[in-house]
């Protein structure tokens, strides 16, 4: 309980130094401003020695009294707001619930502070970068999204739970992970998969009791809450994390998210990357040795892009084994899901291929 | 043509065919071309009426260096039958010229020389006058009086439509309240209505482009409508000027050939036309390998045609320009204030060009904004010589020349090559010795390369000037709406900052809204900065991932 107080304590500090620096601003008579890092490529650095994707130095100067900042910097103010209230009353808030405590009209005009999540889920990205703080800290959650299954027993808010019995849904990940304790750890290593469909199956099949393993999902898309998860099990508990995803230039990505940052949220590189994890598959060579040519979805132009796109990032640029993929999947022209295993037997992923792979220590650094 | 259709009868002798031949009559000639004359229908038939009576009264008053000052009345007799009265206040018409005028077809002062007039060819008034008696079977009634101490002159006027030749019903010395003028009265066949059209149209453009012009005018519907001039200085007087050599076709020449005085084709070249002195000339005998000493009226078609090929290959300095007398850019403004309610006027005289040997004039003006409808094409005002065009729109050089004008900067809507979008009014007037019209209703302008140059010239000039208001309306009325923007945001982020910061809201109100005030941040205010923290290409490609949550 010390911890968290002195985590608010922080949080308020942070905003009540934002609000202490726009009210000398006005003091002043200057044109109110804050300072918010760039969120793109040209500002992301790759550090060869941590192997994560770093925010670079340069910053951006959102000014109050300029057309093309204006609403920003009231929807940024916004959110600090919202944080600020949810620190008081201590109590944790959706990213829905911040964007509905955000939206309404400007009076006297048209104008809604926000119109959709995405805008105030944005805002809540600057907060970040301004405060130095994870919107986990200033109280804002995500909606919880992952389930995990495992010979592990947690505590969680005084509850102690076992993933090895939570019947077929398994525990369910939430958004903040921190204050999570692993009381038992039984494992292997980690799979984590980006469909939970194929996490069903492995589910169905017990993979993780027959493998000794931790299996992990999300819907396609890697929450922090996930990302923090494998962290603290690759950190804490020196478990291999490897990554089934699908044979497409997004699938790769999701694994250079998880290995290296992202680009967007590379301000918290620090306390989600995981440099030690592991391409499992599907590979260019799993498509040549298991036959999945047939099962093969033509490529797009956006697929072509961003497949040159990838490959010119600097912390694959140097990887012969990823230009490899990157190359072979460039000849296909092609792309192949997981699940297009189950066309060689319902189980055939979790009785021959993921064994296989695993045995052979088949995987792509 | 008649024979040809029965194959089977026999011959016809010339006997035969001669008891077919006779003069053909003028009503039959009005009949076939009436469409060439303006009075193709009812409606059209009240506007060519009252067009050609106040173009001559017009040219009459202008003429005589008299500020004209026309009375038209429209009075409405039956269902279809409409009694026309014009009367101005011009130099009157000697009595015995009185019928010639007004009841002979191709009778007039006009089309044998050039210089810059309303009318052109003497048809006009007298096919007014044949119409309203085919129509009604009403003479046309004219009083004239040239002058305090002389009588004024009432005549019933009739054409004979098998000689072309007036027919005085009536002719007699009368009081009339006028010192001078002439005052027409025709009855007609015709029809009213308002609109683009109409005749109270008609009359409110020649009152824009005639700013020294006073028209009295009562509609059908006994509404009375008063064009007051908006100057005392009469246009320019017209200069007669000699045709150009390089503006006369074939039929002219041998025209000119015949008529004239001279004895030799140097001397004719000379004397009959403008720009041709005698080295001129005996260049263009040379060019044409023809006698400089040949006689005039020995010359035949072969000879004509020479003359002609001659001209082509001469160089002849432009003829002269000064017998154009455009409107003026200030009046062209004061005309169009005076008829038009808008908030912006310009207007653009561009200086003589020439086109086949004819000099012209041509001016643009601009009326924009205020009560003019903000959706819909720009409306187009058409004028030649002074005279509206409200007719053929589509077929004339000055639409197509808008049309192909670019207008987006100049802050109008356009999609493609069609008429512009907005609230505007352009109007067009082409000024000069002959008008080369696409048919004899002269309702449109031919498509002279020359003409439409100019054209898109003076509305490119007249539309930047248009931009240059719009454009700053615009900077200015967005300045005002960015004031209020950030007018309205301040107590929000007033607040915010307070609830962060601890400090005063009201404080912090004021002291925000007092910043806007300020000098420096008002010009932020005016310039857009980019928000570079927005993300870029590549970052959006990764928001495809859907690499985060939700």
């Amino acid at each position: 309980m010390k911890k968290k107080s002195s985590q608010t304590e922080q949080a308020n500090q942070a905003l009540q130094e934002l609000g202490n620096k726009l009210a000398k601003d006005v003091e002043k008579g200057e044109n109110p401003s804050i300072e918010v890092g760039i969120r793109a490529l040209s500002n992301v650095k790759f550090d060869t020695k941590s192997k994560t994707l770093m925010l670079g130095e340069k910053k951006a100067t959102r000014y109050l009294f300029n057309v093309a900042h204006i609403r920003k910097f009231a929807q940024t103010l916004q959110v600090a707001r919202v944080a600020k209230t949810l620190l008081e009353v201590g109590k944790h808030a959706s990213l829905r619930d911040v964007f509905y405590m955000s939206k309404r009209t400007i009076p006297n005009t048209r104008i809604n502070l926000v119109d959709e999540q995405k805008e105030s889920d944005k805002a809540i990205e600057d907060l970040e970068l301004i405060t130095d703080l994870s919107r986990e800290q200033l109280n804002m959650n995500a909606n919880k999204m992952g389930s995990v299954a495992g010979k592990v027993v947690i505590e969680d808010q005084g509850d102690e739970i076992d993933w090895s019995k939570l019947g077929s849904g398994g525990w369910s990940i939430p958004s903040n992970v921190e204050e999570i304790e692993f009381k038992k750890v039984n494992a292997r290593f980690v799979i984590y998969m980006e469909k939970a469909a194929v996490w069903e199956r492995l589910h169905e099949d017990r993979f993780w009791d027959k493998q000794n393993c931790i299996i992990m999902s999300s819907q396609g898309q890697t929450t922090r809450g996930i990302r923090r998860l494998l962290q603290r099990l690759s950190s804490e508990h020196k478990l291999p994390i490897y990554v089934l995803a699908d044979f497409d230039p997004w699938g790769f990505y999701i694994y250079s998210v998880l290995k290296f940052g992202s680009i967007s949220l590379a301000h918290i590189s620090e306390e989600q990357a995981i440099p030690t994890a592991k391409f499992l598959g599907i590979t260019a060579d799993d498509i040549e040795k298991y036959g999945l040519q047939k099962h093969f979805i033509k490529f797009e132009d956006v697929d072509v892009s961003r497949l040159k796109q990838m490959s010119e990032y600097e912390w694959f640029e140097k990887s012969k084994a990823w230009q490899r993929q990157f190359k072979m999947m460039k000849k296909f022209n092609a792309k192949a899901e997981i699940q297009a295993m189950s066309a060689r037997g319902i189980s055939f992923i979790s009785e021959k291929y993921l064994p296989e792979k695993i045995k052979n220590n088949d995987f792509i650094d | 043509m008649a024979a040809s259709k029965n194959e089977d009868s026999k011959p016809k002798t010339a006997h035969e065919l001669a008891k077919k031949q006779r003069d053909i009559s003028v009503a039959e000639f009005f009949e076939k071309n009436r469409h060439l004359l303006g009075f193709d229908n009812k409606r059209k038939a009240l506007l060519t009426a009252v067009k050609e009576a106040v173009d001559n009264s017009l040219d009459a008053c202008e003429e005589a260096r008299i500020l004209p000052e026309i009375i038209v009345e429209i009075t409405q007799i039956s269902e279809d039958r409409f009694n026309v009265v014009v009367e101005d206040n011009g130099p009157g018409i000697l009595p015995k010229q009185i019928p010639k005028i007004f009841a002979k077809l191709l009778y007039g002062s006009k089309f044998h020389k050039l210089s810059q007039s309303r009318g052109q060819q003497g048809i006009g008034i007298s096919a007014t006058v044949l119409y309203g008696q085919l129509t009604t079977g009403k003479p046309a009634k004219i009083i004239s009086r040239i002058g305090a101490k002389d009588e004024a002159h009432y005549c019933e006027l009739e054409i004979d439509t098998k000689t072309n030749q007036p027919e005085i019903l009536k002719d007699e010395k009368i009081d009339w309240r006028k010192e001078r003028g002439t005052r027409v009265e025709i009855s007609i066949e015709a029809s009213y209505q308002k609109g683009p059209q109409s005749v109270d149209e008609y009359l409110k453009q020649t009152a824009i482009v005639n700013p020294h012009v006073t028209i009295i005018y009562t509609t059908p519907k006994a509404e009375q409508l008063i064009f007051p001039r908006a100057t005392e200085a009469l246009p320019k007087e017209a200069v007669e000027i000699k045709p150009h050599p390089y503006g006369v076709e074939i039929g002219r020449l041998m025209d000119m050939l015949d008529d004239t005085q001279a004895k030799t084709l140097q001397s004719f070249l000379t004397g009959e036309f403008s720009r041709v002195g005698p080295g001129t000339a005996k260049e263009i005998c040379q060019n044409s390998a023809l006698l400089p000493s040949m006689k005039p009226q020995e010359m035949d078609r072969v000879h004509v045609e020479k003359l002609i090929e001659g001209i082509k290959k001469t160089k002849i300095i432009s003829p002269p320009t000064d017998c154009i007398s455009p409107i003026g850019e200030e009046l062209i403004e004061k005309g169009l204030k005076k008829e038009i309610k808008a908030e912006f006027y310009t207007s653009v005289t561009r200086s003589a060009s020439v086109y086949r040997g004819n000099p012209f004039v041509i001016e643009a003006g601009i009326a924009w904004g205020g009560e003019l409808p903000a959706d819909g094409s720009v409306q187009i005002l058409r004028f030649a010589n002074r005279v509206p065009l409200l007719y053929q729109q589509g077929a004339c050089a000055i639409t197509e020349s808008i049309e192909k004008t670019n207008w987006k900067p100049y802050g109008l809507q356009q999609s493609g090559s069609n008429l512009p979008q907005g609230p505007a009014i352009i109007m067009v007037h082409m000024a000069s010795v002959w008008v080369p019209f696409t048919s004899e209703a002269k309702e449109a302008l031919a498509h002279y390369p020359e003409i439409m140059d100019e054209v898109k010239l003076a509305l490119q000039e007249a539309g930047r000037k248009l931009g240059q208001y719009v454009n700053k309306k615009k900077r200015i009325g967005q300045q005002l709406e960015r004031a209020s923007l950030f007018e309205n945001y301040i107590p929000e982020i007033a607040d915010s900052i307070a609830y962060l910061s601890g400090k005063n809201k009201d404080v912090l109100t004021q002291k925000l809204k007092a910043m806007t005030q300020k000098e420096e941040i008002q010009k932020v205010i005016g310039t857009m900065v980019p928000d570079d923290s927005e993300e870029d290409e590549n970052f959006k490609m990764e928001m495809k991932t859907g690499e985060e949550e939700e």
